[in-house]
Formats: structure tokens, C-alpha cells, sequence
């Protein structure tokens, strides 16, 4: 890989890197400076939209064409949710700016606000998440006293607040409205939509909801410009008109199986490989890797021969996956057992699913017995069939459930019977050698005893 | 007339009505509310999700219907004067986290939920605490006092874990 300089982790490491003194002392707050003195919002909008930025939270949505979904000249008020909710397995990338250069984040989401005239900021916390807790509030209370928040920011008419607002352990506030809903004081059921948050968000109004990475991304496009950030990445694909490209630095959770687990920052499109060897360490104690999960658990399996795929929007889809989503490689090495894999990622969503919708609900917890029948010993070759119909069906896909935790769910189960369905078969052979081929596991009447 | 103790102090009440102003309207103050309670008590119980009502100007359903969404707050009975989550997702468990929560829950004698007989640890697990370049790892909070996170674990270290917990 070409030498490539970090931005995002540019601050991490330093001593009192989360303060604002050694903020402002690496040029911090002076691209709000510079929008706020020379930008109207529009230009702003502008700016995130020609540099192709797509949300750093998963879905990869064009952030700054979310932001026109606004509607205009609304009298407000227009709120900011700022996604800080990052559970999926493997994902940690939001806790490191958090913890370590919280002020890159306040100041992209300062800049984005006066972008879509937001008035209210809430950065929606996990509660896990005690140290960004208190480095969010240290940052903004800094921020306050500094002329950075509150009424009139730095002489101009703009004036917004930012607060943190803490979650309660639950997956599925990460959900764009299911955050909206947990803020608003209610249990975190996704909502239908349309109506879209740009429409009818949180509190009823115009609601934009953004990621903890993607509003560091906003600081670094504000301060160095829409083709920096350009220079970055992949470009589109000319043969897919739908890809709108790759662009921009992004961070790289790296755990599991490797020596040195860590999160890496790297332009869009490095490979699982060359992020293994090159960050990684390669694989640890010496082993071969069987699989890695490109992107938090939900998006599925790459086979070892699979590595070679770009990390960006696209390149996971093209081995069956469901996308990059947070950028969250795990690595799983020669040793690991697909069946045990697929217990724990079905326990996951069988856990987390918020139980609004039949077919996750449902689904769900039907996956997980089945696999912890099969781990039991008493797992039949039919079974497969049956979890990749349940994979095929519980999804948004196919339009049976509001917001795409099933689908999440469906993806580990498609890709690891698909890709490994011979070890999973081993697996049943060898545990239940007599019923295997079990086809009918409800006795026929005349073989119950004592029926005539 | 029968005279009911109330379960929120002074001091509750006032952190609870400091949050009333961030919001448009009162309910967006339920789950800072529940937080502050279950800080200061240890759990929330169903006297104070209907005191919270009150303040909030909510009927007690509609708080309860929220505190009872999220496993985070415990009604029944305060949890231990520590609690411990052990992060049981993919990537702790490829490193031994499952091995890590079962040599707790054994040192401890209870499982994941419970609390143990002196209320000095409950032991829980977290379906991902989000420090994965540390798997395993635990989060460990002490009533009254920080939060830590206890990093790359080995079974063997629950074994002191206990042994050293605050009284």
C-alpha cells in the first residue's frame, strides 16, 4: 500500500489528546471558523455532496444528498441525532473518537448543523460507552466556554446546543428511528416509514441522523475540501450507474484472530488481506485465516480466497455479502468451527431483535434453536435447508419486517451454510450419525405405544 | 390515611427536573430519569417509575412500558454493589470470552442475571461491549464509583476479580 497519511487518528495518541487546548493546537475549530465566516449553509451542503462522502455508519447513504431531504424553509426547529450507538459485533471505531479527539467530532457536527440550520444536537450514547460519556461532556462543556456552543457561536447568528444523551444497552437503538423513538422516551420500535426522519423525525420534526465517523469526516472535508477527500478511495464503477464510489480515509476495526487487533485507518478499498498483513500482524499464532466478517456480523462471511476484495461499498457484495457496513473485520483462523460461528451470531440477533415484527421476532429464535439443536448433537441434514429458507425469508427483502435487523440476522446464516455447508454437514454426521436423515421426526401413530 | 414513603430524594428529583429543559416535552427525560435512579439505587422500582410519572407528567405505564424494553434496569431487586458485563459477541468470544463469563459465573456461583447471596457482584453478559482490540474484555462497574475495563482476560483472572471486590 501507497503511504498514506491518517487524518481521523491523526490526534490519537497524543498526550490529552481529547482536550481542547491540543485540539486547537493542531488547527482544530478553524475550519468552523472558516464556515462560518465565509459559507452560507447551502454552500456547505454543497461542499459534503461534491465530495461523495456516504455515511460512515453502515447503510453507506450519501450524506450530504440526506441532508437536502430537508424540506425548505422550515420554521423549524430542525434536529441533528448523532449516531453514537455502535453495537455491532466487532465495531469500535465511534469509541476511539470518542475517547481520544471528541472535539473532531463536536466541531463536524457544529458544521453540519449550521449546514441543515439544526438548532439541537443529541449525540445518542451507548451506555457501555462510560469513558466517551465523559469526554463528550468534558469536550462540550469546553465548547460552551470557549464560544464554540451556545447562543450566538462566535459572533455570528448561529446558535445551537449539543447534548449527550445515554442509551440503555439495546442493538437496535443504532437504528436510525429506533434512536429517534428511545430519545423521544419509548421503547426502541423502529418506525415505518415513510414518513422519513428528514420529514417527520424525532420530536415530530425535520430530523437528521448522522454517524459519530461520518461527522469526523464533515470536520476533515470542511478544513481540507471536497477534492481532498475525493483524491481518497475508489471511484465509481462506470458499468454500475448506482455506485456512486468510495471516496474518503475510513476506519477499520481489525479483531478476532490476528496478532495485533486494533483500528486502523486506511483510504476506502484497502483489502482484508493487505489489512491482515500490513496492520494486523497476520493471522496469530501462526495459523491460516478460514474467514473474516468484512463489516460487523451482519454482513456476512468472506472465504479466505475472498481476501483479495476491496473494502469498499461494493467489494463485500461481490462475494455475497451484504456490504461493508462498519468496516469491522473479524478474523476467524483454520481452528474455529462455522457451526459454533453461527450459534453465537443467531444468539446475537435472537437477543437484540426489539420483537415488533413477527418475522424477526420469530425468525430469529428459530434459527438459534435450530443451531443450538445441531451443536446439542441432534441436528439434522434438513435443518440446513430450512435455516436458509428462514435466511431467504425474515428479511427486509422481501418486505416482512421495518428496519433491516433481520436481514443482518439472515446474512451470517446465508453466507456460512453456503460457503461451509460441507462442514456443517460433517458436523451433523459425526454428532448424530442414527438421525441425520431423519425426514419426518414425528412418528407415524401405530409406532406409539399402546396405539392400536 | 395511609402515608407512602416516597423512594425519590431531593437530590434525584432536582438531577431529573436539570434534564427538563434539553427536550421539547417532558418524556424525552425518561430514560436520563431511569438512569439517575437506578445510579443512585441500584435498580429502579415500581414506586419510582410512578414518582418518575409524576414528574414527568406521564401516566407510570408509559415509563414502565420503556424501563421494561431495556434489560439494562433492574426492578425486582437492586443489582450487586458491582456489576460486572462480560462481552460474550464474536470477537471475545474467539479469544475465550465464553470461557471467561462461565469461570465468573463458577467463582461467583450465579448466572448471568444474578446476584450473588452478599449483593456484592452481579454478573452479566453483554452481547458486545464495543472494545474488541481487547477481547476479552469486561466491564466492571462499582456502585458509586468509576466504571472500568478490564482487558485481553484469561479465566484465571476472574479468580482474583472477586477476590478483590469492594465490600
Amino acid at each position: 500500500m501507497t503511504k498514506f497519511e491518517p487524518v481521523l487518528l491523526a490526534n490519537v495518541g497524543k498526550q490529552d489528546s481529547h482536550k481542547l487546548s491540543v485540539y486547537e493546537a493542531a488547527g482544530g475549530y478553524e475550519a468552523l471558523k472558516g464556515v462560518l465566516r465565509e459559507k452560507q449553509p447551502v454552500d456547505v451542503i454543497e461542499l459534503v455532496k461534491a465530495s461523495n462522502l456516504r455515511g460512515r455508519g453502515g447503510a453507506g447513504f450519501p450524506c450530504g444528498l440526506k441532508w437536502t431531504f430537508l424540506p425548505k424553509d422550515h420554521p423549524g426547529p430542525i434536529y441533528m441525532c448523532v449516531n453514537a450507538d455502535e453495537s455491532e459485533p466487532g465495531t469500535f471505531n465511534n469509541r476511539i473518537l470518542m475517547e481520544d479527539d471528541p472535539h473532531q467530532v463536536i466541531e463536524g457536527t457544529i458544521i453540519s448543523c449550521y449546514a441543515t440550520r439544526a438548532t439541537t444536537a443529541y449525540i445518542y450514547l451507548r451506555v457501555e460507552y462510560p469513558l466517551c460519556y465523559e469526554r463528550l461532556e468534558g469536550a462540550i462543556a469546553e465548547c460552551y466556554q470557549a464560544g464554540y456552543l451556545g447562543r450566538n457561536i462566535l459572533g455570528t447568528n448561529f446558535s445551537l446546543d449539543i447534548y449527550v444523551h445515554r442509551g440503555a444497552a439495546a442493538y437496535i437503538c443504532g437504528e436510525e428511528t429506533g434512536l429517534i423513538e428511545s430519545l423521544e422516551g419509548k421503547r426502541a420500535w423502529p418506525r415505518i416509514k415513510p414518513p422519513f426522519p428528514a420529514i417527520e423525525g424525532v420530536f415530530r420534526k425535520p430530523t437528521v441522523v448522522n454517524n459519530i465517523e461520518t461527522m469526523a469526516c464533515v470536520t476533515h472535508i470542511a478544513r481540507r475540501g471536497a477534492d481532498w477527500f475525493k483524491s481518497i478511495g475508489v471511484p465509481s464503477d462506470p458499468n454500475n450507474p448506482r455506485d456512486p464510489g468510495s471516496y474518503g480515509p475510513k476506519l477499520y476495526c481489525l479483531s478476532g484472530h490476528v496478532n495485533k487487533p486494533g483500528c486502523y485507518e486506511a483510504p476506502l478499498g484497502i483489502t482484508t488481506r493487505q489489512l491482515i498483513d500490513e496492520f494486523g500482524g497476520g493471522v496469530w499464532k501462526g495459523r491460516k485465516a478460514k474467514a473474516a466478517i468484512p463489516g460487523g456480523i451482519s454482513m456476512g462471511l468472506l472465504a479466505e480466497s475472498e481476501f483479495d476484495l476491496p473494502l469498499d461499498f461494493n467489494g463485500p457484495g461481490k462475494a455475497g455479502c451484504l456490504g461493508l457496513g462498519t468496516a469491522a473485520v473479524v478474523v476467524l483462523d483454520e481452528t474455529v468451527s462455522m457451526v459454533d460461528f453461527l450459534h453465537n451470531s443467531c444468539r446475537f440477533f435472537a437477543h437484540e431483535s426489539c420483537g415488533q415484527c413477527t418475522p424477526c421476532r420469530e425468525g430469529t429464535h428459530w434459527a438459534l434453536s435450530m443451531l443450538e439443536r445441531i451443536r446439542a448433537g441432534k441436528g439434522r441434514l434438513r435443518d440446513l435447508d430450512l435455516l436458509l429458507e428462514i435466511g431467504d425469508t425474515i428479511g427486509i427483502i422481501p418486505g416482512t419486517t421495518i428496519c433491516g435487523l433481520s436481514d443482518g440476522a439472515a446474512w451470517p446464516i446465508k453466507n456460512a451454510i453456503r460457503k461451509w455447508r460441507g462442514e456443517f454437514e460433517d458436523y451433523i454426521k459425526r454428532t448424530n450419525p442414527r438421525g441425520y436423515m431423519e425426514t419426518n421426526p414425528v412418528p407415524a401413530l401405530h409406532q406409539i405405544a399402546g396405539a392400536h | 390515611m395511609s402515608t407512602t414513603t416516597r423512594v425519590l430524594t431531593p437530590e434525584m428529583i432536582a438531577a431529573i427536573q436539570a434534564f427538563i429543559p434539553r427536550y421539547p416535552n417532558k418524556q424525552a427525560v425518561t430514560l436520563p430519569a431511569l438512569h439517575i435512579v437506578n445510579e443512585a439505587l441500584r435498580y429502579v422500582p415500581l414506586e419510582a417509575v410512578i414518582e418518575i410519572a409524576e414528574l414527568l407528567e406521564l401516566a407510570p405505564a408509559q415509563v414502565q412500558d420503556t424501563l421494561s424494553f431495556y434489560g439494562y434496569f433492574k426492578q425486582d431487586q437492586p443489582h450487586g454493589k458491582t456489576r460486572a458485563w462480560v462481552c460474550r459477541s464474536i470477537s471475545c468470544a474467539l479469544r475465550g470470552g465464553e470461557e471467561v463469563l462461565e469461570r465468573l459465573c463458577q467463582r461467583a456461583g450465579v448466572k448471568p442475571g444474578e446476584t450473588t447471596p452478599d449483593g456484592r457482584l452481579t454478573v452479566e453478559f453483554a452481547e458486545c461491549l464495543g472494545a474488541c482490540e481487547y477481547a476479552p474484555c469486561m466491564l466492571a462497574t462499582h456502585h458509586g464509583g468509576q466504571a472500568e475495563l478490564h482487558k485481553n482476560l484469561t479465566p484465571e483472572q476472574m479468580e482474583s476479580f472477586v477476590n478483590r471486590l469492594p465490600q
